[in-house]
């Protein structure tokens, strides 16, 4: 091991003596292991089952993703957000194209901005779901991950049949929608909420009142809504632990603000209550998809944008709020065709940094369950 | 609140706006101080994200960007600071312990060091590698090969 496994960040007070009478145990975990969802190294300090502190050492996935985009046109920029958090790609593409449209001043049309809504907040029920059935799995409940599978595929057969693609989705284009929604696109996500309303009883069933998952997630990983502002933690984890707040709300953007929604929260802040709060957001989600298809207008779906996009000389910084939180966007343009430079504010990277504190005077085994809780993706975190 | 500023700190700060949003550019002697008083007085208690920019052309090369947001006031605010290459800057982990990571990652791509940082080392990039790659004179393709090399084992990363 090298030094690395000095833990100095986060002056916490390690916890009274060790309990047994021997030398701090330092585990590596990962990279490569099935608990981390992706490339994560986690180095532990143990006192025997007891962890003392953790460091998480990142980058293996690291691509150079805000280098690449400063050579790359605006428009050619775009499919390469959706590799960042591939689970929820179309919320990134959400952020990037809302952000060059601030660049441009302009807005796009009331007919994208719904489908957009709709198909952002499939991602997010999509993106939990995938959380849920993986996080689950990590505790040792293997059925929900069927169950999860089964129903995010519907979603997945959405997308596709809208852009062909199911993962990357490249939904989006600045200044509004390429493609036109297919014949009974409506119809097709209204039987889809039909479908999916009973299925999240049928995943809280499975866990909600389940014996073994409430002794293995309740009270594990802990957090302070206080400890979460002063770590920029954002996103269910934050609510789960009382705050209320979220961008759609805070500060609307889409057209957010059209629709009735609540922002569901918690009170512990444990492992448990952030299952709760993503379990309700995905009702939520729910909720805004029906009115979006309901009132979904007639008309065009690209804005006035030119063919070489060319934003004036500025800066901007735009957020929103994708799955796992705040996912903000910071770029800087030079008038030409290229981004002068594209920073990305990424919710898991800064989530991760609350995984030490989360995992202080926990079990090894319930390290994998506030991995798993955080709902971290390393292709975001590297980047 | 930015008036407020700017009467107690006078020309070391100038209050901006772009499409709508408020920024300031700060000179590096007050960054201390301003961001203390953010913090403490005018409630910009969530600190979203820490980033920098490079001019090979000017004098002063790099801008430092703090993005700021207030709970209290649903408020967000940029503050900008720009110094020469070499300079250090003073760590904000102790106003918000979110900056941790957040500066690291501004030091391994810009070679910005933070004073009074707990732990000023590489994030993304592996120990021990040579260059700072989100600088303008970093090449696309540019890599450290000996590094490769040494720890990989093979001729190239390309």
């Amino acid at each position: 091991m090298t030094d690395s496994n000095t833990l100095s960040h986060l002056d916490l007070e390690t916890p009274e003596k060790p309990f047994l009478d021997a030398n701090e145990l330092v585990i590596n975990m990962g990279p490569q292991h099935p608990a981390t969802h992706g490339v994560l190294r986690v180095i532990l300090r143990l006192d025997g089952e007891k962890v003392l502190g953790l460091e998480c050492v990142i980058g293996y996935l690291h691509r150079g993703v805000e280098k690449i985009g400063e050579h790359r046109t605006y428009t050619m920029f775009n499919p390469y957000v959706d590799r960042m958090d591939y689970v929820a790609a179309v919320s990134n593409g959400l952020g990037y194209c809302e952000t060059v449209e601030k660049l441009l001043n302009v807005e796009a049309p009331p007919r994208a901005q719904h489908v957009r809504v709709i198909l952002t907040e499939l991602n997010r029920i999509a993106s939990h779901q995938l959380w849920l059935g993986t996080h689950a799995l990590d505790i040792g409940a293997i059925t929900p991950l069927f169950y999860t599978f089964r129903d995010r595929e519907e979603i997945l057969k959405i997308y596709e049949k809208y852009c062909g693609a199911r993962l990357t989705t490249h939904a989006f284009r600045i200044g509004g929608l390429q493609y036109e929604t297919y014949t009974g696109f409506e119809k097709e996500v209204q039987n889809f909420l039909t479908f999916f309303r009973p299925k999240i009883d049928e995943y809280e069933e499975l866990l909600t009142t389940n014996r073994i998952w409430v002794e293995r997630t309740r009270n594990v990983g802990t957090i302070s809504a206080q400890d979460c502002i002063a770590l920029g933690v954002t996103g269910p984890v934050l609510r789960a632990s009382g705050v209320k707040w979220d961008l759609r709300k805070a500060q609307p953007y889409a057209n957010y603000k059209n629709f009735d929604f609540e922002i569901p929260t918690g009170q512990n802040g444990d492992t448990y209550d952030r299952y709760l709060v993503r379990m309700a957001e995905m009702r939520q989600s729910v909720r805004i998809i029906e009115q979006a298809v309901e009132a979904l207008p007639e008309g065009p779906i690209m804005a006035k944008v030119p063919k070489v996009i060319k934003p004036p000389v500025g800066e901007v910084y735009h957020s929103i709020e994708a799955p796992k939180g705040e996912l903000g966007y910071f770029i800087v343009s030079d008038g030409s065709t290229q981004p002068y430079r594209v920073r990305v504010r990424p919710p898991s990277f800064v989530n991760l940094q609350a995984l030490d504190l989360m995992c202080r005077g926990q079990l090894v085994a319930d390290v994998i369950a506030v991995i798993g809780t955080l709902d971290i993706v390393l292709g975001e975190v590297d980047r | 609140m930015i008036a407020k500023l700017k009467g107690a700190y006078g020309s070391g700060i100038e209050p901006l706006t772009y499409a709508g949003q408020n920024y300031m550019v700060v000179d590096r002697s007050l960054i201390p101080e301003i961001l203390q008083v953010l913090r403490n007085e005018e409630q910009f208690d969530y600190c979203v994200d820490i980033t920098a920019l490079h001019y090979p052309a000017r004098e002063k090369q790099f801008e430092v960007i703090w993005v700021l947001y207030s709970f209290a006031r649903n408020e967000r605010i940029r503050v900008k600071t720009q110094i020469v290459d070499g300079e250090s800057l003073p760590s904000s982990v102790p106003i918000w312990p979110a900056a941790n990571w957040l500066e690291r990652e501004v030091y391994d791509m810009f070679g910005i060091k933070f004073d009074g940082h707990p732990d000023m080392k590489r994030i993304l990039l592996p120990e021990g590698w040579k260059g700072h790659p989100l600088r303008k004179d970093y090449g696309i393709l540019q890599q450290d090969n000996e590094w490769v090399q040494i720890n990989l084992g093979i001729e190239s990363g390309q």
